[in-house]
């Protein structure tokens, strides 16, 4: 127990001293996350504000044909540019990008509209181009209004109820909660989280095992009246203390972004206050060990920092799997689900978000499950490094 | 004393240790001879239980180093090959770590640290970070880190590789000192002045096999050769380089 303690003590004291160390666990993974998050959800509110507030701008070509139209859609708030193209030069317009959406009124369209047959317009527009494609989905939403209304006026002066050409009412309901939608967005925060705690640990891992290695201070040590169970056991502990305090910054990080970052005028509402983040650290706890003694446990098969430092990263990448998953199938929480790390941290965050009820049933399993699988790696690492082949 | 007793090892097709056998005492300088790899830091792993022999035993003081492996490492400072230094802990620190790691309390590591900083000549840099020692500098602070515990036995792997000549002599001079104090020193070099100016007795390893096990003086004579580079290689054979 001594030994423990003494090597996490000269793990944490080396390691506080590395600027290396210091940079990735207490400043690039904790902040990297909500700072990159914080930027995407300004973004897409600036985008939501241009959609809503700014008004469609059109190009109209033969408006002296149709009087009618052009009154109803200046009526709609429309921003009506008038022009004199042929077919041929409304398309150039549209593919050069002078207009953004063209609508084209033949010289027919009087004649056809007279005579209560259909008159045709052309809309112009490129549907590669999301920009366009959102005005111009807008002003179809318009033109078939106005269709509309005229059909329905020459119903009734036919003598015909208007209301036979309605066979079904559709009403839309969203029951999304304020909470629920934001989700949506802070879907990507929980591996921004989970990323952030292994971050804090990758280089106290690698340093403590293949760094040992290379800067040749490991056979030294091997040849110490010790445990190995107690060296590994000192130096995964040292580890996990980086990752707390990685994933403590992290989340604090988190709740000061959330508090300038305005989702309410997204229609949402952040559930993220220090009450939130306190319950986050509890659900992420028991993947700290985890974490941490599966990172020992790769580099301590690699020999050198730099062959560490590969598959490290690749490990940073395990956690993000099973969250992939979860939001391919649009996974809940459930009980079967709480015996896979990462993806059970994942879900609870996710419910916790969403105000819904979470059972503490599931969060005893998921620490369990996680809990249970940092053992059976720590044991496979304290048996490796029993064996002669640690010392390459 | 160590002593080695019929210590095997076979790594895949090669046997790198066959059947070795020798004693090391206290008081003496005992220097194991032997060309690039031939089997002397082999033999010396398994004198400090890093490598588990396939057959044969060794022991520290007439300890079993598998049997009661912590114990018999109680007795014995080991600065192996490659004896790298915590570069972000002063040389202190990194002495005192090793000293914990023994279960020594802070009182006695205290006294210990300012006792071998004052006979390594450290005190210059006891307390500066390890980031900027020369090699000299290191191989101190290694050989502290290794006498921490004030063992009885001390095995030393190659210790002048990458030395300057300086610094050699330095560390001649704590070897001598640490025979008069009466510890047992076994040492590996394939550097045959080196052996020759230091010790007592040399033990002579080829192809994983001891070659020869007597003082330089024996050595000479046995092989009638007028220098001793000739009775070396007289010994060894032509096959094997030694420098």
């Amino acid at each position: 127990m001594r030994t423990l303690f003494v090597v996490f003590g000269k793990e944490f004291l080396e390691n506080l001293r590395d600027r290396r160390t210091l940079l990735s666990a207490l400043l690039f993974g904790p902040l990297f996350g909500p700072i990159l998050f914080g930027f995407m959800v300004s973004r897409m509110l600036e985008q939501n504000v241009v959609e809503s507030d700014v008004p469609v701008k059109l190009t109209i070509s033969g408006s002296r044909y149709a009087p009618g139209l052009t009154r109803y859609l200046e009526g709609q708030g429309i921003k009506l540019t008038k022009k004199d193209l042929s077919e041929n030069e409304a398309r150039a317009a549209v593919r050069g990008g002078s207009s953004q959406v063209v609508l084209l009124v033949t010289e027919d369209y009087p004649r056809l509209f007279a005579e209560a047959k259909p008159a045709p317009i052309l809309l112009i527009a490129d549907s590669a181009d999301s920009q366009t494609r959102k005005i111009a989905d807008r002003a179809r939403a318009i033109l078939g209004s106005y269709g509309s209304g005229i059909a329905q006026l020459r119903l009734q002066m036919r003598g015909v109820s208007p209301l036979l050409a309605l066979p079904v009412a559709v009403n839309e309901v969203d029951v999304a909660t304020p909470t629920g939608r934001a989700v949506v967005v802070l879907g990507f925060m929980t591996y921004f989280v989970l990323f952030a705690l292994l971050m804090g640990g990758l280089y106290l891992a690698i340093d403590s095992t293949a760094g040992e290695r290379e800067r040749g201070s490991l056979e030294a040590l091997l040849s110490l009246p010790v445990a190995r169970a107690a060296l590994v056991g000192g130096k995964v502990l040292a580890t996990c203390a980086y990752m707390c305090i990685s994933l403590g910054l992290s989340l604090t990080a988190f709740v000061c972004v959330f508090r300038f970052v305005p989702l309410e005028r997204l229609g949402m509402s952040a559930n993220l206050g220090f009450h939130t983040a306190l319950i986050f650290f509890a659900i992420c706890l028991p993947f700290v060990p985890l974490g941490a003694t599966l990172m020992t446990l790769v580099a301590s098969f690699t020999r050198s920092y730099r062959e560490a430092q590969t598959y490290l990263t690749t490990v940073l990448l395990v956690p993000t799997l099973p969250i992939a998953f979860a939001s391919i199938y649009s996974l809940k929480t459930k009980s079967s689900l709480m015996f896979i790390p990462s993806l059970s941290q994942h879900l609870l965050m996710t419910s916790v978000l969403r105000d819904e009820r979470i059972f503490l049933r599931d969060v005893l399993v998921s620490a369990g499950a996680s809990l249970a699988i940092a053992l059976l790696l720590f044991v496979f690492t304290a048996r490796h490094w029993r064996r002669e082949s640690m010392l390459g | 004393m160590i002593e080695a007793m019929k210590l095997s090892k076979r790594f895949g097709s090669i046997e790198a240790a066959r059947e070795v056998s020798f004693v090391a005492r206290n008081g003496e300088i005992t220097g194991l001879l032997g060309a690039n790899g031939a089997g002397k830091s082999t033999c010396l792993r398994m004198l400090y239980g890093v490598l588990t022999p396939d057959g044969g035993r060794a022991c520290i003081d007439g300890i079993d180093i598998l049997g009661e492996t912590s114990k018999a490492r109680a007795h014995l400072g080991v600065l192996p090959h490659a004896a790298g230094l915590y570069n972000n802990l002063t040389a202190r620190e990194n002495i005192r770590y090793f000293g914990s790691l023994h279960g020594m309390d802070s009182e006695r590591l205290k006294s210990r640290t300012a006792e071998l900083s004052l006979a390594l000549g450290m005190d210059s840099f006891i307390d500066r970070r390890a980031k900027g020692f020369s090699q000299g500098q290191r191989i101190k602070v290694a050989l502290a880190r290794a006498l921490v515990h004030d063992p009885g036995n001390v095995v030393l792997d190659e210790p002048t590789n990458g030395l300057d000549v300086m610094a050699i002599r330095n560390l001649r001079e704590m070897l001598l000192q640490l025979k008069a104090q009466g510890r047992c020193v076994l040492f590996s070099s394939h550097v045959m002045q080196e052996v020759a100016a230091l010790c007592d007795r040399v033990i002579i390893i080829g192809h994983g096999r001891v070659l020869a096990d007597a003082t330089v003086q024996e050595i000479r004579e046995r092989s009638g050769a007028k220098s001793l580079e000739e009775a070396f290689l007289q010994v060894l054979g032509d096959t094997e380089g030694v420098s």
